[in-house]
């Protein structure tokens, strides 16, 4: 009874926003029908809460508790701080796709820098060509989840990427996703198809703009990755304190393909990465690693689904939280194995630090596994900062801060080593210590 | 005054006294060896002159260049000169010996008003010191102490020794786990560092290394006081007699 009381309360809230949206969102015919059942999907729970098992940990009915409006489109002020916060952040020789409050900004983007071989539309521009009979496709995945329903509903704009086979791309793609308004909404969705023996880095960084406050991010990556392709991805989460961001990744990858995942998340109140990755092709070796910074009292999920589909595939998983003050981390991994898909050797290592008395970590790692000959594990700790290290460095002369800080780097440094781009892991590196430093 | 002076320091550890009045007096220059039975307190000792917590002092003091010691933090102690070179390296990985070689060096330089090293100068005099104490630079890479043996991560140890150079060394059982040769090479280093501005505090149960490192005081402890105290030919005597009759005379 309660679930349909509370569908009732939290589904017409959103029926609002939903029926004000409806019209500025883009695609007509087939597209607003897939739109509506999306939304109608997303209905049928409304915010997830903690009596769906996959969102235990984060009930979002508690921690968001409603949908708010999408955000206008940018103007020229917002703009104008947006360019701010890219410049802030971009990444080295990167070409930049940006997005501002769920809008593409041609503007602050440099799609004439990508070079051959790539192809860059925007989400709007597909949805809205009515001579392409597929293009309802985009807003259609095979995984079940309110929030990327959600997503498909109310998605105003993203990027439509494909990289043609054979090419080598020099330099990153910066995916640069920037929020401006308060109190609103964005939802972005983003196609990358990475064709076949490609090889190519993808970044997406989350920032804030200057008066940027409490808002909510909704995206969704869809990625395909071609037959012996390699990819890199690195995913710098650093929104506005006060902010919410929900990510669904859905990747499926090809044979004997390469992927390099990692993610960051330093950033936002309330926020979840939830990947889906399925391994589709034989031979393929995916390695996923995340590194959550937690303190006050965020609350940063990171859930991943890795679906072994074929035989011979590899996966990797490292995860390392550091949790401060009253801040909760979540990490859940789900390996699947399905019954073919022998000669899988799948593994997971999540480790949290607990900087404070009420700090909370929760590990749930899982493992499916249908198929007789495959090697798979997984291992999961919490606890403080070890006291026989950190008297050794004070007996060296580092203060109390600074000896904490060099075993926190090192506890996280273990997953960032992982990510291959000297640059990129630079960044990630000068990222975890701005937030040491701002510890204090 | 003094370089070190503990005066009738009692100390517990949960509700159990370790350390029942226990006086010592070092000066500047002077080598000093504890021995004593297991469970006498010798790391008690050192680990409260360092400041490792979990002690707890209930009575006396220690005086340091004839500041209160125990005020100070564990890093404000180090940046003031003390150096307790440890029996049980910790293993720290994901530091590398280099980055916390210079982190330490300049917090404590920092701690005292002084510059901080230039790179190329910290460089060069890291690769001295590395040098004479036969560590190699592909060990100053790893992470600290990982996967070193039970001699190198002595040797890194005095290294550390070297490179801040502190006014007051504790070497505690710095014998322990290692063969003879590794013995001869960490004595050496310590030897090398031996000045008329240095003083050391060699802790140990055997008399065996100070063969090597001949000091010019011995204390026996027993029961956590010093019950005996003498010249380098006490060493000699325990050697012989074993301290059985410390046990019997307390």
């Amino acid at each position: 009874m309660n679930l349909v009381l509370a569908k009732t309360d939290t589904g017409q809230a959103v029926n609002s926003v939903f029926a004000v949206a409806r019209d500025r969102l883009p695609g007509t015919g087939s597209v607003a029908d897939i739109r509506r059942q999306a939304f109608e999907a997303y209905e049928r729970t409304g915010l997830p809460h903690r009596r769906i098992e996959e969102w235990k940990y984060t009930d979002l009915r508690a921690l968001m508790r409603e949908v708010l409006p999408l955000a206008a489109a940018p103007d020229a002020k917002a703009l104008k701080r947006a360019a701010d916060a890219v410049k802030a952040h971009a990444v080295d020789k990167a070409a930049k796709l940006v997005l501002v409050d769920g809008v593409f900004a041609p503007e602050l983007s440099d799609i004439a820098a990508l070079g051959r071989g790539v192809t860059v539309r925007t989400l709007r521009e597909v949805l809205e060509n009515e001579k392409n009979d597929a293009r309802g496709d985009l807003l259609i995945t095979n995984v079940s989840d309110p929030m990327l329903s959600l997503n498909a509903a109310l998605a105003t704009d993203g990027v439509v990427v494909a990289i043609a086979d054979g090419t080598a791309l020099p330099h990153p793609i910066q995916l640069i996703h920037v929020s401006t308004a308060a109190s609103a909404s964005s939802v972005t969705r983003s196609h990358v198809s990475v064709g076949r023996d490609s090889r190519a880095t993808l970044v997406e960084s989350f920032v804030a703009a200057e008066g940027a406050k409490a808002y909510q991010a909704n995206d969704a990556v869809i990625l395909w990755v071609g037959d012996g392709a390699e990819l890199s991805q690195v995913r710098l989460m650093a929104d506005a304190a006060d902010a919410v961001n929900i990510t669904s990744h859905v990747y499926t990858v090809g044979t004997k393909t390469k992927l390099n995942l990692f993610n960051m998340t330093s950033g936002g109140h309330v926020s979840r990465l939830q990947g889906f990755i399925t391994l589709a092709g034989e031979g393929a070796d995916l390695m996923v690693n995340g590194v959550n910074l937690l303190k006050g009292t965020q609350h940063g999920d990171t859930t991943m689904v890795v679906d072994h589909a074929v035989p011979g595939c590899t996966s990797r998983e490292i995860f390392r939280a550091v949790v401060d003050d009253r801040a909760h981390s979540v990490f859940q991994g789900r390996i699947i194995v399905r019954p073919d898909a022998q000669k899988t050797d799948g593994k997971m290592m999540t480790r949290a630090l607990l900087l404070s008395d009420e700090a909370e970590a929760d590990n749930k790692p899982e493992l499916e596994i249908f198929a007789d000959d495959v090697t798979c594990g997984h291992g999961a700790t919490a606890g403080a900062l070890d006291d026989s290290l950190l008297f050794y460095l004070r007996a060296r002369g580092l203060p109390e801060k600074e000896a904490q800080a060099l075993l926190i780097q090192a506890f996280v440094g273990e997953a960032i080593e992982t990510i291959a781009d000297d640059g990129l892991r630079e960044a990630a590196m000068l990222a975890a210590e701005r937030w040491l430093e701002a510890r204090g | 005054m003094a370089l070190l002076e503990v005066k009738n320091l009692q100390v517990r550890v949960e509700e159990r006294e370790i350390l029942h009045g226990l006086t010592l007096s070092v000066n500047k220059g002077e080598v000093h060896a504890i021995m004593g039975p297991n469970g006498s307190g010798k790391s008690t000792l050192s680990h409260v002159i360092a400041g490792k917590p979990g002690y707890e002092v209930t009575g006396g003091e220690i005086l340091f260049n004839g500041e209160d010691l125990l005020e100070m933090a564990p890093d404000e102690r180090a940046a003031k000169g003390v150096f307790l070179a440890f029996q049980y390296p910790v293993e720290i990985p994901g530091v590398a010996t280099m980055n916390f070689l210079r982190t330490a060096l300049n917090a404590q330089r920092k701690a005292r008003g002084e510059s901080e090293y230039s790179t190329p100068d910290f460089l060069k005099k890291v690769r001295a010191v590395a040098g004479s104490l036969n560590i190699p630079q592909d060990m100053l890479k790893r992470g600290v102490n990982v996967g070193f043996s039970g001699g190198e991560k002595k040797r890194n140890e005095i290294l550390q020794m070297a490179l801040f150079e502190p006014s007051l060394c504790i070497l505690d059982e710095m014998d322990s786990g290692l063969d003879i040769d590794a013995l001869r090479i960490a004595a050496d280093g310590v030897n090398a560092l031996r000045s008329p501005e240095r003083a050391m505090v060699v802790i140990t149960h055997y008399q065996r290394l100070l063969d090597y490192i001949v000091p010019d005081f011995v204390h026996v402890m027993s029961r956590g006081r010093v019950v005996k105290s003498g010249g380098k030919d006490l060493a000699l005597e325990l050697e012989a007699s074993g301290y059985a009759q410390f046990e019997d005379a307390v």
